[in-house]
Formats: structure tokens, C-alpha cells, sequence
């Protein structure tokens, strides 16, 4: 079984978000990265299936150069090799020209499964996996919980989060794209032996042009104007002071109010 | 040339839902702001049935669109028809809600139309007939103005609660059943049933006070300091998603769009950040006190009180102080 895990790196998640100069993005320069989380639980997800069916992972990340850190991760975790989409005009991308992307350089792969998280956590348009199944003419299923394959790999039943707590499985043949939700599996650590291996796996760098891919289907069909902090509309009172102190104020404030 | 507003109203076993209410509310201001009209389309089953409810709002046309390829929702069959209807009706502008079915086909028809589709929108702006769509990135701790570069249609989604449901305007509308030919779209899915997981046996919806743990708690073993707060507050314990998803505490504690959705008296958020999926499943809390490290955390917006500092040492000193 050929499965492909598409692995974005995106922003430490607890590191501070400042945003730039000229308010087009965030500053950069002070944060550290990591593999997205939900891209996380799909590469555990891609190892899986390759240990009940065998075959091989491909890690494909569309990133900038320092993203090679994400992509070694992945290879120590268990992939078998890399894509790494790497060029100045992979820059500030939408989400259909990042889908159209990766399409053109998983497509001729020509997987059995492809996997994506449902969700980036930066700038979280939830749509990427669903727009390269179109892409690639591949059916799909999102927000997938559980996943299981008939013994031939031909077929996937996987669970998919509806809201409020209902769910539902649906069957589908491969090959197939699926967008997988967060808690689906216990992600493993890399093993010692697995980085030191990693330094050996290939990584494919590839290019635009590389992909056959223009100006035109790479032009941002939307467009990020400027970012700015959320106004608050709702009047906090913010307690302050050492803890004994707001824990006293907050004990006083809900005890005044009758919910305590 | 593309004109108007068309508004996919979303049909879940059977019912409405209550978020294509905000779209329908939407669909009006965006109309009303580029002084055209809005249109709505109910597709699948129920839709023909549904379709009274909508047209008795300020639309220009109700559309509905039934097949047998359409009886169960599967992403194939709704992309092909909500493409046929956007071709049908030539709108300027398509609005969705963003729920889990749109966020699973609404991509599809992006993709078909090489358009873009802004997804989680919380706010429109028309200006001159210029729009400029607001959403959140980074999980809410940042807004970002969006605007479509293409031409039409533009595609949206709206964020849960951008818009007040009771916010759409009545009216009367004329309905009409759109046919479509779906003869050559293969449907690739095999359906079952939705359920609900029977493990969902704690019903956090009647409790009166709740403190809910994120992953700020850092590991399962700091879990104790949020049970003995709970108990001082006789409240239940529930949690954000990570921390189900860790395994730290079960499913059935989840907070949120895929979890439980609570309206305690009370609600203490500790070290949670206050994503939107979180957030929907408590903002009608009673008193909501967040206490997270973070001054910007978005969980600060829906606060009565906040606590800025570290968990750490305000909760010991809060359960303290609770003890007195
Ligand atoms: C389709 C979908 C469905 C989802 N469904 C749900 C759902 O039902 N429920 C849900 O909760 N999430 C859901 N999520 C996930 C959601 O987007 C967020 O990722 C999640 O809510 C974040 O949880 P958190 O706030 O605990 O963690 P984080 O976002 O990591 O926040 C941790 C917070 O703790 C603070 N902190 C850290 N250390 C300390 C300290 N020592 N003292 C005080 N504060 C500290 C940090 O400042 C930070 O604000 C869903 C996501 C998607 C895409
Ligand atoms: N630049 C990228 N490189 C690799 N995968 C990506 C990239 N952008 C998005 N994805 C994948 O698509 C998923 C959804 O992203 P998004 O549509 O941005 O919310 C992510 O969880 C990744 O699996």
C-alpha cells in the first residue's frame, strides 16, 4: 500500500504571536515550528496502515527550506521518504493554489491513500484535503475518527465527527483521500535508531516549475488584507495582582453574584 | 452577468439547521449591502418539504433540489447539485454556513469552480460594493481582512454565531424545484446510519457549575489540582479536546462542537485557550471565569472574569481560599 501524509509545519503553539510591521502577517523571526497536530495523528495513522499492509509512507510538505526540520521528524517517526515542495513562489498561498500544489506533485504517485489533517492550526482553512480529492478525482471522507481497511486494502470504513456528538461510518474504495481528526491514535515518539536512519531517507525537493505549475494556478484566488488582534466585546473585569490576591477578589466577585 | 446571493440552507435528519438561520440573516445584509437579492437553495431530502419555512423570509426564490442520488448526503452528490445550482442562478456570491457538512463538500465545489471559498467567516463588511470578509487564523487569536480576487461567484462559510439567527428578516418568497441531471455522477460512498456513541453516559448538559481543563494542565498528572478545585466548587470536571484526545480524561468530558454543549452557572475554563469549536459548547455559560497565562487568549473575550497568570499557583490559592 502506497500512502502519502501531507505534513504542513506551522507555528510552536504556545509561542506569541506578534504581528508584523505592515500587518500582512505574523513576525516570524522569533518563533520555533512544528508539524501541524492534526498532521501528526494522520502520519501515525499512514504508519499503521503501512505496518498491517505493508508498503511505503511519503511525507509531502509544501513549505519553506527550514520546513526540512518537520519533514526529518516524519522520516524518524517512520516514513520512507519526502516531497518537499520548496520554492519563493510557494509563498502566501491560498488554499486551493496549496491544494493544486500538492496534487501535482502527489498525483503522479499515484497512492492508495492519501491522508491530510482536517484543520492547519495557522491559518486553519479546513479545506486543503478536501479540494486535492476533487484535484485528483479521488473520493474522500473528513474529520475521520477511526479508520479501518478491508485485509486486501481495497477498501476503507472510516469514521467520520458529525457535530454535537454524532458520528457515522461510511465505506469507500481506494484509492482515497482522508482528512483526520485529532485523537484518532496515540502518535509515537521517534526512536533513537529512527533519527539516526532519517539522515539516510530521501527527501525530493521539487520546484513550481519542477510541477509544471504557472503564475496563473498559483495566483491566491483570495487574498489576506491586513491582520489585527480581535476587538473585545465583552466587558472582562481582569483580576490582577498575586495569586492570593485575585483568588480572594474571585472568591468575593462569585459569591457576590449567587453562583457559588 | 453573476448577480445576487445565493444561500445554502442545510437539511440535518430531516430538520433546518439552526446555523442556515445566520446564513439566511447574512445572505439579506450581504444582499441589502450590494442592493441585490438573495436566494436560497435546500438540496436533498426534505428539501421540498423544508422549503416553506424558508420562503417565508425576505428572499427572492427558494430553490430545492431533490434526487434519488441526493436521499442520503455524500459528498459526490452534493457538490454536483450545489454546482448546479450556482450555474443555475449565476450568483455574485455563494454563502454557507461553516458546519461539518459544508467544511466535507462546500471544498468540492470550490475546487469545480477553481474558486475560493473563505471559510469561517465571522463578519462582512460592504463597502461601495467592495466586500471584505473577516476571519479568524491562528485559532481565534488573530482576525485577518479577506477579500476575493477572482471573479464570481465568491464563496463563504460563516463561523457559528457570526450572525443571529432571529437577525433574518421575514417575508414571502416563491419556491422552485430546480431539476438537475445526475446521471453521470458516481456516488462513491457506502452510508450507515448516524449515532450517537452510547459512552456518552455523563450528561454535563444539567450541570449547574463546571471547571473545564486545557491543555495548559500540561500532563495527566496534574489533573488532581482540577478535581480538588471542582470539589471545592462542588462543580463536574470537563476538558477541552486535547486533553480527551490524550486519553487524560474520557470523551464523554469534551466541551465543544464535537463534544458536549453546557450552560452552567458557572464556568471555569483553566488553561484553555478558547478555540471557536470550544467555545461553542459554553458561551451561554451563566458566569465564565477563564484563568490562562496568555492575556490575549481568546478565551479573555467571552470572560466575566479573568485571570491572568499561571494556573499553577491561582488555582492552590483559589481552592484555599474556597476552603475558608
Ligand atoms: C472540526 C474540529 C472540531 C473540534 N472540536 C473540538 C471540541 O469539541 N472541543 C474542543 O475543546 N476543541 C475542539 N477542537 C480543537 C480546537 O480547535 C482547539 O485546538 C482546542 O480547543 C484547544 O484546546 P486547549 O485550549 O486546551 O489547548 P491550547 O489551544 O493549546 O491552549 C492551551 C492554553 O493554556 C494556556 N496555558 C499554558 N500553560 C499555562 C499555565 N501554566 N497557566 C495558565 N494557562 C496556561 C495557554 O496560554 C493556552 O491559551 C476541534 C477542532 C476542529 C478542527
Ligand atoms: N503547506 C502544506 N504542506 C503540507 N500539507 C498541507 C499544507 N497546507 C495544508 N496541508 C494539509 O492540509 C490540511 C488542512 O489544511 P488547511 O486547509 O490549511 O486547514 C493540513 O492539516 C495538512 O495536512
Amino acid at each position: 500500500m502506497k500512502i502519502v501524509v501531507c505534513i504542513k509545519q506551522v507555528p510552536r503553539r504556545d509561542d506569541l504571536l506578534r504581528i508584523n510591521a505592515d500587518k500582512s502577517w505574523i513576525d516570524e523571526s522569533s518563533l520555533s515550528f512544528e508539524a501541524n497536530e492534526s498532521d501528526a495523528y494522520a502520519l501515525e495513522e499512514a504508519l499503521r496502515l503501512k505496518e498491517k499492509h505493508g508498503g511505503e509512507v511519503i511525507v509531502a510538505t509544501l513549505g519553506p527550506s527550514d520546513a526540512s526540520k518537520t519533514i526529518k521528524e516524519g522520516l524518524a517517526k517512520g516514513a520512507d521518504r519526502a516531497i518537499h515542495l520548496c520554492d519563493s513562489t510557494f509563498e502566501k498561498l491560498d488554499a486551493v493554489a496549496t491544494a493544486k500544489s500538492l496534487a501535482a506533485a502527489i498525483g503522479p504517485e499515484a497512492p492508495d491513500v492519501i491522508f491530510t489533517g482536517l484543520q492547519s492550526d495557522d491559518l486553519g482553512y479546513g479545506q486543503t484535503g478536501v479540494l486535492m480529492a476533487e484535484m485528483l478525482d479521488l473520493p474522500h471522507a473528513s474529520i475521520v475518527i477511526a479508520l479501518e481497511t478491508s485485509e486486501d486494502g481495497k477498501t476503507l470504513r472510516v469514521k467520520r465527527e458529525l457535530e454535537n456528538g454524532w458520528f457515522q461510518w461510511i465505506s469507500m474504495a481506494t484509492p482515497a483521500l482522508v482528512t483526520i481528526q485529532s485523537g484518532i491514535n496515540k502518535p509515537r515518539y521517534a526512536s533513537l535508531k529512527g533519527i539516526m536512519g532519517a539522515k539516510k531517507k530521501p527527501v525530493d525537493v521539487r520546484t513550481a516549475s519542477d510541477l509544471g505549475l504557472n503564475a496563473d494556478a498559483l495566483t491566491p484566488r483570495e487574498a489576506i488584507g491586513s491582520l489585527y488582534l480581535p476587538v473585545r466585546e465583552k466587558q472582562t473585569e481582569m483580576l490582577e495582582g498575586d495569586a492570593e490576591t485575585v483568588a480572594a477578589a474571585l472568591v468575593a466577585r462569585l459569591r457576590g453574584n449567587g453562583v457559588i | 452577468m453573476a448577480n445576487g446571493v445565493l444561500v445554502y440552507v442545510e437539511i440535518r435528519g430531516g430538520e433546518l439547521t439552526n446555523s442556515s438561520w445566520e446564513s439566511v440573516a447574512a445572505g439579506q445584509a450581504l444582499a441589502a449591502g450590494l442592493g441585490t437579492t438573495a436566494r436560497a437553495v435546500l438540496i436533498g431530502d426534505g428539501a421540498g418539504s423544508n422549503a416553506a419555512k424558508v420562503a417565508a423570509k425576505d428572499l427572492a426564490e427558494v430553490i430545492t433540489i431533490e434526487d434519488a442520488k441526493l436521499a442520503t448526503y455524500t459528498p459526490d452528490g452534493f457538490a454536483a447539485a450545489m454546482v448546479a445550482a450556482i450555474r443555475d442562478c449565476d450568483p455574485a456570491w455563494v454563502v454557507f454556513s461553516h458546519s461539518y457538512q459544508v467544511r466535507d463538500f462546500a471544498p468540492r465545489v470550490a475546487a469545480r469552480l477553481d474558486r475560493a471559498l473563505v471559510g469561517d467567516v465571522i463578519k462582512l463588511k460592504v463597502e461601495g460594493g467592495n466586500v471584505t470578509l473577516v476571519r479568524q487564523i491562528f485559532q481565534g487569536k488573530i482576525n485577518a481582512d479577506v477579500t476575493c480576487r477572482t471573479d464570481a461567484p465568491g464563496m463563504i462559510s460563516l463561523q457559528s454565531g457570526a450572525y443571529r439567527t432571529d437577525a433574518a428578516r421575514d417575508g414571502s418568497a416563491p419556491t422552485r424545484a430546480l431539476s438537475v441531471d445526475l446521471g453521470s455522477v458516481r456516488i462513491r460512498w457506502t452510508v450507515e446510519e448516524r449515532f450517537k456513541d452510547v459512552k456518552g453516559a455523563v450528561d454535563l448538559s444539567a450541570a449547574t457549575r463546571i471547571v473545564s481543563v486545557g491543555r495548559g494542565i500540561k500532563s495527566d498528572e496534574n489533573l488532581g489540582l482540577v478535581n480538588e478545585l471542582a470539589a471545592a466548587l462542588e462543580a463536574e470536571v470537563a476538558a477541552s479536546r486535547p486533553i480527551c484526545d490524550s486519553g487524560w480524561l474520557p470523551m464523554d468530558r469534551q466541551i465543544g462542537s464535537s463534544g458536549q454543549t453546557v450552560t452552567p452557572q458557572l464556568y471555569v475554563a483553566v488553561g484553555i485557550s478558547g478555540a471557536i469549536q470550544h467555545v461553542v459548547g459554553m458561551k451561554n455559560s451563566g458566569t465564565i471565569v477563564a484563568i490562562n497565562k496568555d492575556k490575549e487568549a481568546p478565551i479573555f473575550d467571552l470572560a466575566d472574569f479573568g485571570v491572568v497568570g499561571d494556573l499553577f499557583e491561582v488555582v492552590p490559592a483559589l481552592i484555599k481560599k474556597l476552603k475558608e
